[in-house]
């Protein structure tokens, strides 16, 4: 026991107790309060382990630094681990769990490391890996598998989050950051100059600062003003975001904020427990605050001690005592504030001033409160593992103090000057430059960035500073917003009555102290005196060897006492050892609410064509490819995918069937200059390509290789209707449109992506023309009249008796005798009931994409499969389709000398030795007996082909058919050691002459 | 998340857009030499600086902009349409 709840004051609402629970005991506590002033009011000391020798860690801070009271918070899928108990408001029926510890953070079994501590220095696990000179890593390896067990933080639920997030967007002229002093400040003065303003607040509470003040002050920032401002700040229109943290700067002015919408409310109703809110503000003023920070002494990380502020703050704004004995240790004035506050609340305080001459009037004041003031001293070694008993003070001579007196105590404070919050500004890559008077890093310059730094953000540490700091930035901001002048307010200075005497750590002379300076990660003093003696000089690599501030706390405490220890290790200065780079987040951040709404089909859409309702009234199978949902098979009953799909492949060989094509890219080329344009883009010739014809083409990118295969359908002199491949449509689209707006803006050609405006069904088989045949009172399908490669446009003649628009061509993608049909999207139903009815009667089948597929692998022909990026028009048999009299996109490049070497590997077919034999798409090509290296080639595509009777194989083999055609090679499988003999064939496997599609 | 003032929708962010590559390169004549065309597809200069690049308004209006930004401080000097024809319209219709 130690804290208690003192019997007024705060800025707690002492009418409404709020009951939680931490490790399942039942607290109580008080609207108002976080989980940490709770269990201090309770007396509770150890609140969290560390992260790798297990030490107790108590309250060491009042919020965002806080890096020993770190809990998990709910249960099961709503479990958040890594949680500051310093940041979180308690609400009625939270649970409230200690964490890296077993049984419980009180009584720990894994505080076993702590013994070993020797050998868990900086850089342990990075010299695991090269183990015991001499013995290998092995002994090293099985020790880290014990230690891995035990070191750790919270565990995250494994379970899917039931919560959702959203994700919102604003606009405003400035957003301030911050509500403290300096954000309300300018706030204000924004707001009277009719700006539109955001003033975003992490805490629950506005105010920042003003709330770890006496309420009764009196000052110009006191619990009046506050009211009053926020008061006025809403009535003008001002958008208050409290539980709002501004985790990142980001270019142009944009702001990532992220809302804690629910977690205080006790009925969440609908609300997304978290928002995340991307404001993109004209000017931006940072009044971030500034962090205390400790200087460290022998065990200054045991439960008790804390900044001195934070003290301050349990006193002031939750009504709670820290402890009933109190010693601050301080190098700077403003300690001097919070020992009064710990005295004026009724504990016995004892201030230990590290300077010799301390400042006389805060000096006076303090003695005449009670608080013993002792000058020229400093904490050497805090006393009590589990919590402050004592503590051994020394006198200090600059560098060293002896312990020479204990003082009975349960809280220590210390302040050893406080660090300015310039995360954000940090994200934009500006360095802030030291300032050796403040003893802090400073951001001067904000350059470029319509970003201004305000309060104790910019140094300003007082807060008459801050107002006036506040004042001054509005006034800048509005001057860059309007142009309008006004007179410029000067620099506010941080009047401290005596100057601050930098203070890092404390050494006694014939005694090694254990001085910590990131107490999560249990990085120490001589852990960074390790990393400079092993030979980490720059502060990013010293950072990294000894993690020091990269626990969930990110260093915010620490920091800085690393730097300066690094600078003294290698006999620099702080400016010269620099500074490390904060990335976003500032504070962590839910992945789901960055994610927001965009979550499932959200994210990722579903496409169908327009023929989906028709497709499921026969009970067809989907399958995803991309976005799309394509017809995969149509199984009758009891059938599975194979069998369905032989029996439609057989189908569509034996009479005829029908498919859905309507996932086809689909592109208008328009235009007095669409000839030119189409004979540069494909590598064979489109300029003699008559009206009413259409011709395969092929696409080479610019360096060469194969990009995209389709046909396009002249339908006058000047429009062609492309067709793409289903991946491609965008990719092909977007090629063409870089060509036309950037490359070639000369030339007169429109082009429209018209994918989803039309829909159509291929008709395959020898008995198409029977189908088809009478359908289109308006076309002829005869021979004659519509050779391979004929368009027509006219209609289609549905069960209604209406006539529907269609323009069709002659093409085969299966081999046998097709026609592709489209119609426009709204018709696409119309026209899939008119086709199947007459496909039904000439005893056909509707087909999906694996009997397509199967009968594609079967003439040879290429998909995504073997026009992977890799392959040029040679490689995949096309190399005649590659113009010699014409310069098309792509020419030049494929000539290189390496594109066209005749030992590329390039398409076979492949057929299995012994006949039922089965072999995978994606296995090594290897010749027999020589499974070793990279092998000849792979197998790109499979089937299981009935008219073979046999699985047979696309794949591409160095030297190709000239060198390989018979032989017999193996096909390696080697994940699932499998391997198969092969022999290649040509890729033609069926109807090589191309008879029956030209029939 | 850079913001881009589009010509034609006005200021947008990023995610509006997609990046189409250096604009300062110059594509040879489809018949030119081996090495203008390995020039002009493989070769690129990285400036510490201004450099010129295209930005495609695929959530917009679809066309393609040269837009001139710093590849340090991510500062946008100008944003014109690439297509000639299209930004004397534009520039036209807004006059």
């Amino acid at each position: 026991m130690s804290g208690y709840r003192l019997p007024r004051g705060g800025r707690i609402d002492r009418s409404r107790a709020v009951s939680f629970t931490w490790d399942d005991t039942r607290y109580m506590g008080f609207t108002g309060d976080t989980v940490a002033s709770a269990l201090m009011a309770r007396g509770e000391r150890i609140i969290g382990r560390s992260f790798k020798y297990h030490r107790a860690r108590g309250i060491m801070s009042a919020g965002v630094e806080e890096s020993g009271a770190v809990v998990s918070l709910w249960s099961d899928a709503r479990r958040v681990a890594n949680v500051k108990a310093t940041q979180a408001e308690i609400v009625p029926g939270l649970a409230v769990w200690g964490q890296n510890a077993w049984p419980s953070v009180r009584m720990d079994l894994g505080s076993i490391n702590n013994l070993f501590g020797r050998f868990f220095g900086a850089g342990f696990y990075y010299k695991t890996f090269f183990g015991i000179s001499g013995r290998g890593t092995w002994e090293w390896m099985q020790f880290e598998k014990l230690i891995r067990q035990a070191a750790g933080m919270g565990r995250a639920s494994d379970k899917p989050d039931p919560d959702h997030y959203e994700i919102m967007h604003d606009h405003c002229d400035v957003l301030v950051v911050g509500s403290g002093p300096a954000g309300l400040s300018a706030a204000a003065a924004l707001a009277s100059q009719g700006m539109d303003v955001i003033l975003a607040e992490q805490d629950f509470a506005v105010g920042g600062s003003i709330l770890s003040g006496g309420s009764d002050d009196g000052g110009s920032a006191s619990d009046a003003w506050l009211a009053s401002t926020v008061e006025d700040l809403t009535a003008k229109g001002v958008r208050i975001w409290s539980r709002t943290t501004a985790f990142g700067l980001y270019d142009h002015g944009v702001v990532g904020l992220i809302e804690r919408v629910t977690d205080h409310l006790e009925h969440p109703g609908d609300l997304p427990r978290e928002r995340c809110r991307i404001v993109r503000a004209r000017r931006i003023i940072l009044a971030t605050g500034a962090v205390e920070r400790p200087f460290a002494f022998g065990d200054n990380d045991r439960p008790g001690v804390m900044l001195a502020s934070s003290a301050a703050t349990y006193v002031s704004r939750f009504g709670v005592a820290p402890g009933k004995r109190a010693v601050i240790g301080v190098n700077n004035d403003s300690g001097y504030a919070s020992a009064m506050t710990l005295a004026q609340a009724g504990i016995e305080t004892t201030l230990l001033d590290a300077r010799a001459s301390v400042p006389r009037s805060l000096a006076s004041t303090a003695r005449e409160a009670g608080i013993d003031v002792r000058a020229g001293m400093v904490p050497v070694q805090a006393i009590g593992s589990r919590g402050v008993r004592a503590l051994d003070i020394g006198r200090y001579d600059g560098e060293r103090a002896l312990a020479e007196d204990r003082l009975p105590c349960d809280v220590i404070g210390v302040s050893g000057g406080w660090t300015p919050v310039m995360h954000l500004i940090s994200h934009k890559g500006i360095k802030p430059a030291w300032n050796e008077e403040l003893s802090a890093f400073i951001v001067e310059d904000t350059g470029i960035e319509p970003v201004a730094l305000a309060g104790s953000a910019a140094g300003h540490f007082t807060t008459e500073a801050a107002l006036k700091g506040g004042e001054r930035a509005a006034a800048e901001a509005i001057k860059a917003l309007t142009g309008k002048r006004r007179t410029k307010l000067p620099e506010p200075v941080t009047d401290w009555e005596a100057p601050l005497q930098p203070v890092w750590e404390i050494h006694e002379p014939d005694r090694k102290l254990k001085c910590f300076i990131d107490p999560q990660h249990d990085v120490t003093t001589e852990d960074v005196r390790l990393a400079h003696r092993e030979g980490y000089v720059s502060v990013e690599h010293m950072k990294r060897y000894t993690t020091l501030g990269m626990a969930t706390d990110q260093g915010k405490m620490g920091n800085v006492v690393g730097l300066a220890l690094m600078a003294e290790a290698a006999g620099s200065t702080i400016p010269e050892t620099g500074t490390t780079t904060f990335r976003p987040p500032y504070t962590p951040v839910s992945i789901g609410a960055l994610a927001g709404d965009e979550r499932g089909t959200l994210w990722r859409p579903t496409r169908h064509t327009p023929m989906r309702l028709e497709h499921e009234q026969l009970g067809c199978k989907f399958v995803d490819a991309g976005f799309w949902r394509r017809s995969w098979y149509y199984p009758e009953k009891g059938e599975n995918l194979a069998r369905a799909a032989k029996r439609e492949a057989k189908a569509v060989r034996a009479s005829v069937g029908m498919v859905d094509v309507s996932t086809l890219g689909k592109i208008m080329v328009q235009g007095p200059d669409a000839t030119e344009f189409l004979n540069r883009v494909y590598s064979n010739p489109f300029a003699k390509l008559p009206v009413g014809k259409a011709r395969y083409g092929l696409m080479l990118r610019d360096d060469g290789f194969v990009f995209d295969d389709g046909t396009t359908w002249r339908l006058t002199e000047t429009d062609y209707f492309m067709t793409t491949t289903t991946a491609n449509a965008g990719p092909v689209m977007l090629h063409l449109a870089n060509l036309l707006q950037t490359r070639w803006p000369e030339m007169r050609v429109h082009i429209t992506s018209v994918s989803d405006h039309w829909g159509g069904l291929a008709v395959a088989g020898p008995k198409a023309r029977e189908v088809l045949d009478g359908a289109c009172p308006d076309i002829d399908f005869s021979d004659d009249a519509m050779p391979f490669m004929g368009v027509r446009q006219g209609h289609l003649r549905v069960e209604s008796g209406q006539d529907i628009p269609v323009m069709t061509a002659r093409l085969s993608f299966s081999g046998e005798q097709a026609w592709e049909v489209m119609t426009p999207a709204d018709y696409c139903p119309a026209m899939f009931r008119a086709l199947l009815t007459r496909v039904r009667a000439a005893g056909g089948v509707p087909y999906g994409l694996e009997a397509m597929d199967c009968m594609r692998v079967e003439k040879g022909h290429v998909t995504g499969r073997e026009l992977d990026g890799r392959t040029t028009a040679a490689d995949i048999g096309l190399g005649m389709m590659a113009s010699k009299k014409k310069p098309y996109i792509g020419r030049v490049l494929a000539g290189r000398p390496d594109l066209v070497r005749e030992d590329r590997p390039t398409l076979v077919g492949l057929l299995p030795v012994e006949k039922g034999a089965r072999f995978k798409a994606g296995a090594i090509l290897f010749p027999q007996n020589e499974s070793k290296g990279h092998g000849l080639g792979h197998v790109s595509s499979i089937a299981d082909s009935p008219e073979l009777g046999s699985w047979v194989g696309l794949g591409f083999v160095t030297g190709g058919l000239p060198k390989w055609e018979g032989k017999e090679i193996s096909a390696e499988n080697p994940i699932d050691g499998e391997s198969t003999r092969v022999r290649v064939v040509s890729p033609h496997f069926f109807d090589p002459k191309g008879e029956r599609m030209h029939g | 998340m850079i913001r881009i003032n589009c010509p034609f929708c006005g200021l947008r962010d990023h995610t509006e857009f997609s990046y189409e590559g250096d604009a300062t390169v110059e594509y040879p004549a489809l018949d030119a030499s081996e090495d203008a065309w390995f020039d002009a597809v493989f070769l690129r200069e990285n400036p510490r600086g201004w450099h010129r690049e295209y930005w495609r308004h695929g959530f917009g209006c679809g066309l393609f902009l040269e837009v001139e930004r710093h590849m340090v401080t991510h500062e946008i000097r100008s944003v014109k349409i690439a297509h000639p024809g299209m930004a004397k319209v534009v520039a036209e219709a807004d006059e």
